[in-house]
């Protein structure tokens, strides 16, 4: 039955009017925010359209400093966070009893606030003058020395916040894993037995290129994930994260669209192309290097 | 209800995204179904015979051509206001219904008029029900119920509007065998009792003999034979029918016809009158083999395979296009199975000779 | 050989292998599960107890629930859990409501220009939300919406990725249903509401849920759109909390709150823990 009818748009229309107005309207309007030179959004003018945004940004310490930030977290969280969901996986995948319990406990961050929770790390990791905090106290009792984690240098509260963040990632990684490794078959596995494989062969030649796509999905989603990182660093420091030296690139596009350093639509649109660059980059490299890795059925 | 098809064609673009025109998939299709019959639409997959059915029911609408129910033109008229009911191969219950609310479902569309009350419904529902004989069932849900029993939900909720015209589209290929038989028994019952004219499309051509008035066999679209059961399958019109209706198939020999002689391999099988010298291809029924020690058809014998009532003689002959023969004899006829040769002769009405080219049937007094 | 031995020290080696990995799935359990204890933990100790442990107690024997009254009391907890439960169940209404109805129209009628359209939205799938959330800010500003409820919930409506779950499991519902629906009479409108939202109840309610912890922990865009402390959501709240809230760090009212805020989706996860850990493995990511 092909009488054109304007019914299945009158279905559309409230999912197009919303996409149109906050995703599709907005793609557009952010390319022209970062060209438009001294923007000032209490007066709505600018006097130029050029590149001087990006410079401007590019040029700025808290930028830098959050760039660096970022990248450090991504190289951190991103191999450590599903190297050991892997490992978690496979103990998982390997015992039956209790199976579920450790798989409900596990996913049990995912469903948490990260802000509320957050503030529990928080109280863990930092000093105070009344406690030094559970894990300071750790520390000691294996004969280290206590540092404030929240407040004190730079590579501990990067720690911190690393750990908090592959806290927060890992329950996704494991249960995506889980599943994937649940779905290769067992005659494989049988297979092998019967043919004496050794247990790491049988890893690295069937598990593992059995699980590559889930696995190279999770690198590429925990990649964008971890470059967008900033409520975890809230939680653990505050929301002033540029005098904390722990801004993240996100944490820095929103400084500048508002807050105490806000009001500079235009450097945070730059900010944020910036930031969509270099996922974009990072996606189509790990793209490319999976085509050679990645086993596809 | 009269149904009448006139000059139907439906065609199709093209799927492929490269590939552009159209694919006809009925072509001129002319026929006037009697009131209160029952059609079998009869086909290899792809023939076109779902999409005839589509097009009575009004979920496709023509290319070109009209349809009438009775005497009004119906051609343009939405399938809900055609008063048709449809039966599909795989049920379409609505699973998350009871039997009942599936039974209920086509009632409570009506609107204006046609409305129901609330008991008036309940009790068309239960009529429908005691009809396919599945009352017990009300409330259970699709999925706790057999094959057979959904089939017989849905053949309930397509009566239970009392439609003008009912469509089975293969309402028996999900089942099993045995349930086959007892519901196309079923539904030859339903049919009688209601005198509802029913088409009932099928790729099985022994299910459509055995319960149609009328079988209307097409091949790519275009309609190759209407007629009643035994008719088609005595009187094929090509050798396309011919191979199509019958089991085990029909046996196709290349032949030429010499001084109204047919030759099949060299030697005179049977008289043909009426028919110029020409290369023909033969087609023999598998029961139109007669053992005959002195026959002119000799084939190589395989085995003999017994099935009680009959024995099927399973042999090979040069001529014949099938793989094997399988000449169908009754039970009391013994065949030596250590023999290396079995020869027959031949029943001349089961014998159908085709123009070797166009594959028409050729018109010839087989003697 | 002898088999009686190499069969006992297989059986050795596989113990040995099961107790460590059990050992090691119980040190991680721990790890994520310390947290949430050391939260009620500290939340039922008194303030005056808190600070006087200079090495931390692990358990305490006189829990008191005084900074649950603190948290409702002192700070407004009261007035961000009500926010954040009417913009949940607003939020998560109209994405339903929305996606439904284009996930219909995508699955089941058939129109000019669908193919494109999809294609466009699943593009919008690759849209990270820092791209618009600068242009939404502008726009809800402009529109006088900051420190509404419609600010908040507006942009936070459509979800492509839900519209495209949706479409697909809606385009699994045999065609013949459609069929039968059509011939006799149904409505599409009906045949929505009545065959296709039944029958697919369980995606339905995977999205809720799905779309209830996306809300009930959102962050940024409730912060960037309210300033005024009467329109805060939890998020902002609990962080409002610490830097302004129970003047010289009150620790235990603080994990009071977290408790309260975080107890909400707990239930939910122990209830729902199948479904929600199904519906995340088939595509869902945080955030």
């Amino acid at each position: 039955m092909s009488r054109p009818n304007l019914k299945p748009w009158l279905y559309l229309l409230p999912a197009i009017l919303f996409l149109g107005v906050f995703m599709v309207y907005p793609l557009v309007d952010v390319l022209v925010y970062s060209v438009e030179e001294g923007y000032n959004s209490a007066s709505q003018t600018y006097f130029g359209t050029g590149l001087y945004n990006y410079s401007y940004v590019l040029h700025d310490p808290y930028f830098l400093q959050a760039v660096r930030n970022t990248f450090i977290l991504v190289i951190i969280t991103v191999p450590v966070s599903t190297g050991i969901a892997l490992l978690i996986s496979l103990g998982l995948n390997s015992i039956k009893k209790l199976r579920e319990l450790y798989q409900t406990i596990f996913f049990l961050p995912y469903v948490t606030n990260t802000l509320a929770v957050g503030l529990v790390f928080m109280i863990l990791f930092k000093k105070t003058a009344y406690t030094d905090g559970l894990v300071n106290l750790l520390i000691r009792l294996f004969g280290g020395q206590g540092v404030d984690f929240i407040d004190g240098p730079y590579w501990a509260k990067l720690f911190v916040l690393c750990f908090y963040t592959i806290w927060v990632v890992m329950p996704f990684k494991i249960l995506i894993l889980t599943s994937a490794l649940a779905s290769v078959k067992e005659d494989y596995y049988k297979a092998a037995r019967i043919d004496a494989t050794p247990r790491w062969r049988i890893f690295t030649r069937i598990t593992l290129p059995m699980i590559s796509p889930m696995l190279f999905y999770l690198i590429i989603t925990g990649f964008i994930g971890a470059f967008k990182a900033y409520s975890d660093a809230v939680a653990l420091f505050g929301t002033d994260l540029n005098a904390a030296g722990m801004n993240t690139i996100v944490g820095y596009v929103y400084d500048m669209l508002y807050g105490d350093s806000g009001g500079y639509p235009s450097y945070a649109a730059a900010a944020a192309l910036i930031l969509f660059a270099i996922v974009l980059t990072i996606t189509v490299v790990n793209l490319l290097v999976s085509k050679r890795h990645v086993h596809y059925d | 209800m009269k149904v009448v098809l006139q000059n139907l064609t439906k065609a199709f673009p093209k799927r492929g995204k490269k590939e552009t025109g159209e694919v006809i998939a009925v072509n001129d299709f002319t026929f006037v179904i009697p009131d209160g019959k029952l059609i079998g639409l009869l086909g290899p997959s792809g023939c076109g015979k779902s999409t005839t059915l589509n097009l009575i029911s009004g979920l496709e609408t023509p290319t070109s051509g009209r349809i009438f129910f009775g005497d009004d033109d119906v051609t343009d008229l939405p399938p809900e206001n055609r008063g048709v009911g449809l039966v599909f191969q795989n049920y379409a219950l609505y699973p998350h219904l009871t039997v009942r609310q599936n039974i209920l479902f086509p009632l409570q569309n009506l609107r204006g008029d046609a409305k129901l009350s609330k008991e008036e419904m309940e009790k068309r529902a239960l009529e429908a029900a005691q009809m396919v004989q599945i009352e017990g069932l009300m409330e259970r849900k699709p999925s706790e119920m057999s094959g057979g029993q959904q089939q017989r939900v849905a053949i309930a909720r397509a009566l239970v509007k009392m439609p003008r015209v009912l469509l089975l589209d293969e309402p028996l290929s999900n089942l099993d065998a045995r349930l086959r038989l007892q519901t196309r028994e079923e539904i030859r019952r339903i049919q009688r009792q209601t005198g509802i004219t029913t088409v009932f499309v099928t790729h099985d051509q022994e299910e459509a003999m055995s319960i149609s008035d009328m079988i209307v066999v097409m091949k790519d679209g275009v309609v190759n034979q209407i007629g009643a059961p035994q008719e088609v399958y005595d009187e094929p019109v090509n050798l396309f029918v011919a191979q199509f209706l019958g089991t085990p198939p029909i046996h196709v020999f290349d032949a030429e016809v010499k001084g109204e002689l047919l030759y099949i391999g060299g030697k005179p099988v049977l008289e043909a009158h009426g028919v110029a010298d020409q290369p023909v291809t033969a087609a023999v029924r598998p029961e139109g083999f007669r053992l005959d020690p002195h026959g002119p058809l000799t084939c190589a014998l395989e085995r003999v395979e017994v099935m009680g009532r009959d024995t099927s003689v399973v042999c090979m002959h040069p001529n014949c296009r099938n793989v094997v023969i399988r000449a169908i004899i009754p039970a009391e006829e013994k065949v030596n199975e250590s023999d290396d040769e079995v020869r027959f002769s031949l029943k001349p009405a089961k014998v159908f000779l085709f123009d070797a080219k166009s594959d028409l049937r050729i018109d010839a007094k087989l003697k | 050989m002898d088999f009686e031995k190499i069969e006992r020290s297989a059986r050795r080696r596989a113990a040995i292998r099961r107790t460590l990995i059990y050992v090691f799935l119980t040190f991680w359990a721990i790890l994520v599960l310390f947290p949430f204890y050391w939260m009620v933990l500290t939340s039922v100790k008194s303030y005056g107890a808190y600070n006087s442990e200079y090495i931390p107690a692990f358990f305490t024997l006189s829990p008191t629930l005084q900074n649950y009254t603190d948290a409702f009391t002192t700070v407004h907890l009261g007035r961000y859990f009500v926010n954040t439960v009417i913009f949940t169940l607003a939020t998560t209404a109209w994405m339903l409501a929305v996606t439904v109805l284009a996930a219909f129209a995508l699955a089941r009628l058939d129109f000019k220009g669908k193919a494109l359209l999809f294609t466009g939205f699943l593009a919008l799938m690759m849209i990270p939300n820092e791209l618009v959330v600068i242009t939404n800010f502008a726009t809800i500003t402009n529109w006088g919406m900051r420190n509404t409820f419609w600010g908040l919930i507006l942009p936070s409506v459509t979800s492509v990725f839900y519209i495209y779950l949706l479409k697909e499991n809606f385009e699994r519902i045999p065609d013949e249903l459609y069929k039968a629906a059509k011939v006799d009479g149904t409505s599409d409108f009906k045949y929505l509401w009545k065959v296709m939202i039944p029958i697919c109840r369980p995606t339905i309610i995977t999205i809720a849920i799905l779309k209830i912890i996306e809300c009930w922990n959102s962050y940024v865009w409730p912060r960037l759109i309210t300033d005024d402390e009467a329109y805060f959501l939890v998020s902002n709240g609990i962080q409002e909390i610490r830097e302004n809230g129970f003047g010289r760090e009150n620790i235990p009212a603080m994990m009071a709150a977290v408790v309260i805020i975080s107890v909400p989706l707990i239930i939910l996860f122990l209830i729902f823990h199948k479904k929600i850990m199904e519906g995340v493995s088939r595509g869902g990511t945080k955030g």
